[in-house]
């Protein structure tokens, strides 16, 4: 190492060190950097005494500010709550029918309700509530209810959901599966004859004659002589275009011989009587809400 | 500061420079680390966690196998957003036994920490088909294969000797055990109280998760779906709230 020494005049010094006859300058660096580097190491230091750091021998040091993510948490969605909780409390008490008539609270419920669709209901019935007819999830959009479309009924069969084991109070009804009763002609005859009630043209016409009698001996009790259906028991209207599975001929062989199981959750162990209500005003105003 | 003058010594010495460059790295690195192993609120006690059933440790190879963690995570964040809609914030003592933990970083997909039971057996099925017929939107690939590739669990209890080597708590008698719990757990008509003794009673799905014969990759896969995140009981355990 040699002496910092200055080559010439105006050049900073050298810092001393020469490999092989090379030196560098010993150029400061500025004043205002150096300043700021001093204040993050007291900064850092700080920091550390204000937020959780410090391991100790039984615990680390919690900090002066005593933040925690998990009581932010916590305390983000208690004050979430509170800020609803007047109004969800007036959803859930008064009169199921009457929350249209209320700008307000409809206009909640209606954001609300679309928030724990999006959640809860989306898997299923689609982000568009339009179902999944290859899986037999109902298409909320149209006006046509298995159980009822009223606001009454859609609440009820949220809350306690359609043949599942969980809540006794589910809707329930079953069709048998008729590949063990009929011949199978009988079922091509009478699949025929289905289709000729929302006016599709039958696979086979010379099957659809035999198949009215195979339909009033068979399915009239719980479809209606005309295919109307019959949300009490949730048996499906025959008569319009809409169907849940599928309306073609071969869809319809496939219904008829091995029937059809849907299976909905009770909502009421998951979520608030007020979201409840909230998803259902939202799905009555869908567009086909009766 | 005639001691830090000897630097040059170090700096011309490189074998000198590695030893204390080693020394430094190290002394950082168990100030950081040790302190995790020992400090209590790092090392949190929950109720209800047992080790995966043969056939859900089968399924969690399958979602290993085919990248699962590439788009889902299974780690929810304690944020109030995450909270509303994937419920409780997750616990590190909920994925303790997970080798290697399936925490990710990318949600391409939703997390999956907590979607055991959420959906029913039949739409994972139809899921897995055919993702798109679901959810129209999703870009997730199709896996019907995995209902078609059937698995004997023939290798079962050798993974879970190797799990019980990096501390899971396997049993002998569930070693032992593997295959035929592997086997019970997808065939509700099987005597499968030993499975049931053995993992607990509350906490283990004895179904045909794919409703097809035989155990397939789907019936695995699923079993591990319909279990995870259910396993810690929210109702009665409240998290520390300073950890």
């Amino acid at each position: 190492m040699s002496k910092p020494s200055q080559k010439f005049e105006g050049d900073p010094t050298t810092t001393g060190h020469s490999w092989d006859g090379i030196e560098e300058f010993n150029n400061p660096l500025p004043r205002w950097w150096v300043w700021v580097f001093y204040l993050t190491i007291i900064w850092g230091i700080g920091y550390t005494i204000a937020y959780p750091a410090w391991p100790g021998i039984t615990g680390a040091s919690t900090g002066l500010l005593g933040w925690s993510s998990r009581a932010l948490v916590d305390e983000e969605l208690q004050e979430a709550e509170a800020a609803n909780a007047a109004i969800n409390e007036r959803l859930a008490s008064v009169e199921l029918t009457a929350i249209a008539g209320d700008p307000e609270l409809n206009t909640y419920a209606t954001q609300a309700g679309a928030a724990v669709f999006r959640t809860w209901c989306t898997q299923c019935h689609g982000s568009g509530a339009a179902g999944v007819q290859a899986s037999g999830y109902p298409n909320l959009l149209d006006d046509d209810w298995l159980w009822g479309g009223d606001i009454e009924n859609i609440h009820y069969t949220i809350s306690h959901g359609i043949r599942n084991e969980d809540d006794d109070d589910a809707r329930y009804s079953e069709m048998p599966a008729f590949g063990e009763i009929l011949e199978e002609e009988e079922i091509t005859q009478v699949a025929n004859f289905v289709m000729t009630l929302s006016g599709e043209t039958p696979a086979d016409a010379a099957a659809v004659e035999p198949g009215a009698i195979v339909y009033e001996d068979n399915c009239a009790a719980c479809h209606g002589d005309a295919g109307e259906g019959d949300v009490f028991q949730g048996a499906p209207n025959l008569a319009d275009a809409i169907w849940l599975y599928g309306g073609d001929y071969d869809t319809l062989v496939e219904t008829v011989t091995y029937s059809r199981y849907g299976v909905m959750p009770p909502w009421t162990p998951r979520l608030s009587e007020a979201q409840i209500r909230a998803v259902a005003i939202y799905v009555h105003g869908l567009g086909g809400g009766q | 500061m005639a001691m830090l003058d000897k630097h040059k010594i170090l700096e011309t010495n490189a074998t000198l420079l590695l030893v204390f460059s080693f020394l430094v790295v190290s002394i950082g690195g168990i100030v950081q680390l040790v302190p995790l192993f020992y400090l209590e609120n790092t090392i949190e006690e929950v109720e209800g966690m047992r080790p995966y059933t043969p056939l859900e440790l089968a399924g969690r190879e399958v979602y290993l196998r085919e990248g699962c963690y590439v788009c889902h995570s299974q780690m929810i964040r304690p944020m109030r957003d995450e909270v509303e809609r994937y419920g409780h914030y997750s616990l590190a003592a909920e994925s303790k036994w997970d080798h290697p933990f399936q925490w990710g970083s990318k949600r391409t997909g939703p997390d999956l920490a907590r979607v055991g039971g959420r959906y029913s057996d039949d739409w994972h099925v139809q899921h897995f088909r055919n993702p798109q017929s679901v959810v129209p939107e999703s870009v997730m690939p199709k896996y019907s294969y995995l209902e078609r590739t059937l698995i004997d669990g023939r290798y079962i209890g050798d993974l879970m000797s190797t799990m019980a080597i990096v501390g899971v708590p396997y049993t002998e008698d569930m070693i032992a055990n593997a295959q035929t719990d592997f086997l019970n757990q997808a065939n509700p008509d099987s005597d499968f109280d030993g499975l049931l003794e053995r993992y607990g009673e509350d906490s283990v799905n004895v179904r045909n998760f794919d409703t097809a014969p035989g155990v397939s990759e789907a019936d695995a896969l699923i079993a591990y779906m319909q279990m995870l995140g259910t396993l810690v009981d929210f109702s009665t355990f409240t998290p520390d709230a300073s950890r």
